[in-house]
């Protein structure tokens, strides 16, 4: 037992703290410590990624294998403790001035990222639904966090439900897993399976992955996206569109990888459906869209759908092509968020994109910084964004997939269109109303740091390319 | 046919009769009261089965909390059903075609379902010998499966958080009762004696 404990000691530090701060401010300073409760989390989270990411190779397992303590899992985490850590920072001032700034958003938004962390550690389909409600449940509740607007709680609403379906689903799928396999552990159903897929098996399969396709938001499983984005507070929005991606799509590589890796076949044709649908939707539907949030929305199905195509790919490159993507994405969807929650008129927040006319005018830095992330989120040449797909599309191609590859050029062309349309009305818009400057240095600080990234990332990722390698390599065997 | 063949087909007419029932009664209040059966079927099930500690359970739980609130909470709202039965009719054909549809999907999974060699001994559980069901339920819980049972604790805090953040509301207007006000008031700042002078007011 201690030697278990000892494997899941970061995820007990985080949940202690979430229960110690949430004891503490109850009785003492309530909603006046929030801000300072913010960056303490951000600052916990880390000080994990740290402690996990300097804690060395090895595989551990524990409590009879539920729980995996591996180079893959270590990756999935890092990235999630850092870039849930740089969100709660960036949204401390938005919320603040907001009135919604409750000193249980950073404990949830802890307790999300236990989930999470839970979640790209399972190895039992009991560990993995216990990680994703824990994580989904914390995420349904700030989502209607500005219980007094309509379009919050309608947010909140539609992701429950939503979400429950979807976790209905993906409990069916586990049921029927079981029954053929006759148990929940990875390792055991793949031992039973013994490199084919009976019905049993592939209707288990199948269910899974729709229950998992929702929380990456797939394509066909998309719907509550832009809602949700748009509903839910900006703060919360650039949450949902880093951290919970990672995990749900680490969890996805790996219940593909750990209980169904004999089968690769079978699931690589329906990852690769949901990959293409979604390059396209995400590309083709945002074309209508003027809210900046249901951009992101629309331009975050995209991306997903470029994940899964690496991880469609079924190799060890395609997992290391798509640990790479999501460490991209997430970089450039907090600058990109950064800057969206800098725009405001009056101290009023504001999302329609028109608002950016002229934007390169007033504030010729942010504009360039944006240019730049919105340039690296297309994926054009230079930057680190097009280096991301550059390695899900070989994965693709390698993996024998280059129809899916091709398709994903094409959808990036498409998807091109409405990143540089913002570009156009930063720099040839016409005279408009203007944006009032942001006012929080942490946001400026994250949009800037963000865009260097994208453009200094190209010389060498700062050895994330390496590092995604060795823990592919750790999954995929 | 044996006693416990008797209440088996006993128990699962009734379970199927309450689940039914409750889906198509037109009065809320009865569907929850055949709900109420039907949990109760369901625990005489589990009590054919050996296993009486997950039929207490059902009957406690269940139907002691789950199902009263239920009882409660419907007839304490005001919802009009017959209102939202009529929504539900308007997607009814496109609901059915779904339904349809995946239920000859399962149809062809159990046509020739098949298992994998061990999964039947590794799904079979069974009590240790001496150790009664409770308490082996119990070694599960605690040992076996301690981070998952965690786990759900987890998630039933953030449930709890969750209520309170999005309902409970610190109104300022309202006066509230301050109990250690009330136990360290002395009389003599509490009252004033006056001397009211015989044809005088105050």
């Amino acid at each position: 037992m201690q030697a278990d404990l000892n494997v899941i000691l970061p995820e007990i530090v985080i949940s202690v703290y979430a229960m110690a701060a949430l004891l503490f401010t109850a009785y003492t300073g309530k909603d006046k410590m929030a801000g300072m409760l913010v960056w303490l989390t951000a600052a916990l989270f880390a000080v994990m990624a740290l402690w996990i990411g300097a804690s060395g190779g090895g595989t551990r397992t524990a409590f009879d294998g539920m729980f995996n303590d591996d180079g893959f899992a270590r990756f999935a985490k890092v990235t999630i403790l850092l870039s849930a850590g740089a969100v709660l920072v960036l949204g401390q001032d938005y919320m603040a001035r907001r009135n919604i700034l409750r000193f249980e958003y950073p404990l949830l938004v802890a307790l999300a990222t236990v989930g999470m962390m839970v979640m790209v550690s399972a190895g039992d389909l009991m560990a993995l639904y216990m990680g994703l409600e824990l994580q989904s449940l914390a995420l349904y509740v700030v989502a209607s966090l500005r219980r007094d607007s309509a379009k919050s709680t309608e947010a909140g609403l539609k992701y429950f439900v939503l979400g429950a379906l979807s976790s209905g689903l993906l409990l069916y799928g586990a049921s029927l897993t079981y029954g053929y396999a006759g148990t929940t552990l990875f390792s055991g159903i793949i031992a039973a399976a013994d490199g084919q897929a009976p019905i049993g098996l592939l209707l288990g399969l199948v269910f899974v992955l729709a229950g998992l396709a929702f929380k990456i938001s797939a394509v066909p499983f998309h719907m509550w996206t832009p809602d949700v984005y748009e509903g839910a507070p900006t703060p919360i929005t650039a949450f949902f569109a880093t951290a919970p991606k990672v995990a749900a799509m680490a969890l996805v590589a790996r219940v593909v990888h750990d209980a169904f890796g004999d089968v690769v076949g079978d699931w690589q044709q329906v990852l690769a459906v949901l990959s293409l649908l979604s390059m396209f939707l995400g590309g083709i539907a945002a074309i209508g869209q003027t809210d900046i949030k249901r951009l992101m929305a629309y331009s975050s199905i995209a991306h997903m759908g470029y994940a899964l195509m690496g991880l469609a790919a079924g190799t060890v490159f395609g997992v290391q092509a798509m640990l790479i993507y999501m460490a991209i994405y997430v970089t450039m969807n907090v600058g990109t968020f950064a800057f969206i929650l800098s725009m405001e008129r009056d101290g009023q927040p504001v999302t329609d994109i028109r608002a950016l006319n002229m934007y390169s005018k007033a504030q010729p830095g942010r504009a360039l910084a944006m240019l730049i992330l919105l340039f690296s989120l297309a994926g054009v040449p230079p930057l680190l964004g097009f280096f991301g797909k550059l390695y899900v599309l070989r994965a693709a191609y390698e993996g024998g997939l280059a129809w899916l590859a091709v398709a994903g050029v094409i959808a990036s062309v498409i998807g091109a269109f409405y990143y540089l349309r913002i570009v156009f009305y930063m720099y040839f818009g016409e005279e408009g109303e203007g944006l009032e400057t942001g006012r929080a240095p942490v946001q400026w600080a994250f949009l800037m740091v963000s865009a260097a990234v994208m453009l200094l990332g190209i010389v060498n990722m700062f050895g994330v390319e390496t590092m995604a390698q060795a823990a592919a390599a750790t999954l995929v065997n | 046919m044996t006693i416990a063949a008797m209440s088996f087909y006993l128990f699962a007419v009734a379970l199927l009769t309450g689940g039914l029932f409750t889906v198509i009664s037109r009065n809320p209040v009865h569907s929850v009261l055949w709900l109420i059966l039907s949990f109760i079927s369901a625990a005489g099930l589990f009590v054919l089965l050996g296993a009486e500690f997950v039929a207490m359970l059902l009957i406690i739980v269940y139907v002691g909390a789950v199902a009263v609130l239920f009882l409660f909470v419907v007839m304490m709202l005001d919802v009009d059903f017959a209102e939202l039965k009529a929504e539900m009719a308007k997607y009814m054909p496109l609901a059915l075609l779904i339904g349809v549809i995946l239920l000859m999907q399962f149809g062809l999974a159990f046509g020739n379902w098949t298992m994998a060699d061990g999964a039947e001994a590794a799904r079979r559980s069974v009590t240790p010998e001496g150790v009664e069901n409770t308490a082996a339920l119990g070694m599960l819980l605690y040992d076996k499966y301690f981070i998952l049972f965690q786990l759900a604790g987890l998630i039933l805090l953030v449930a709890m958080i969750g209520a309170i953040v999005l309902t409970l509301r610190h109104r300022t207007d309202v006066k509230r009762q301050d109990v250690l006000a009330q136990m360290y008031r002395d009389p003599a700042k509490a009252m004033e004696l006056k001397d009211v002078k015989p044809g005088q007011g105050l």
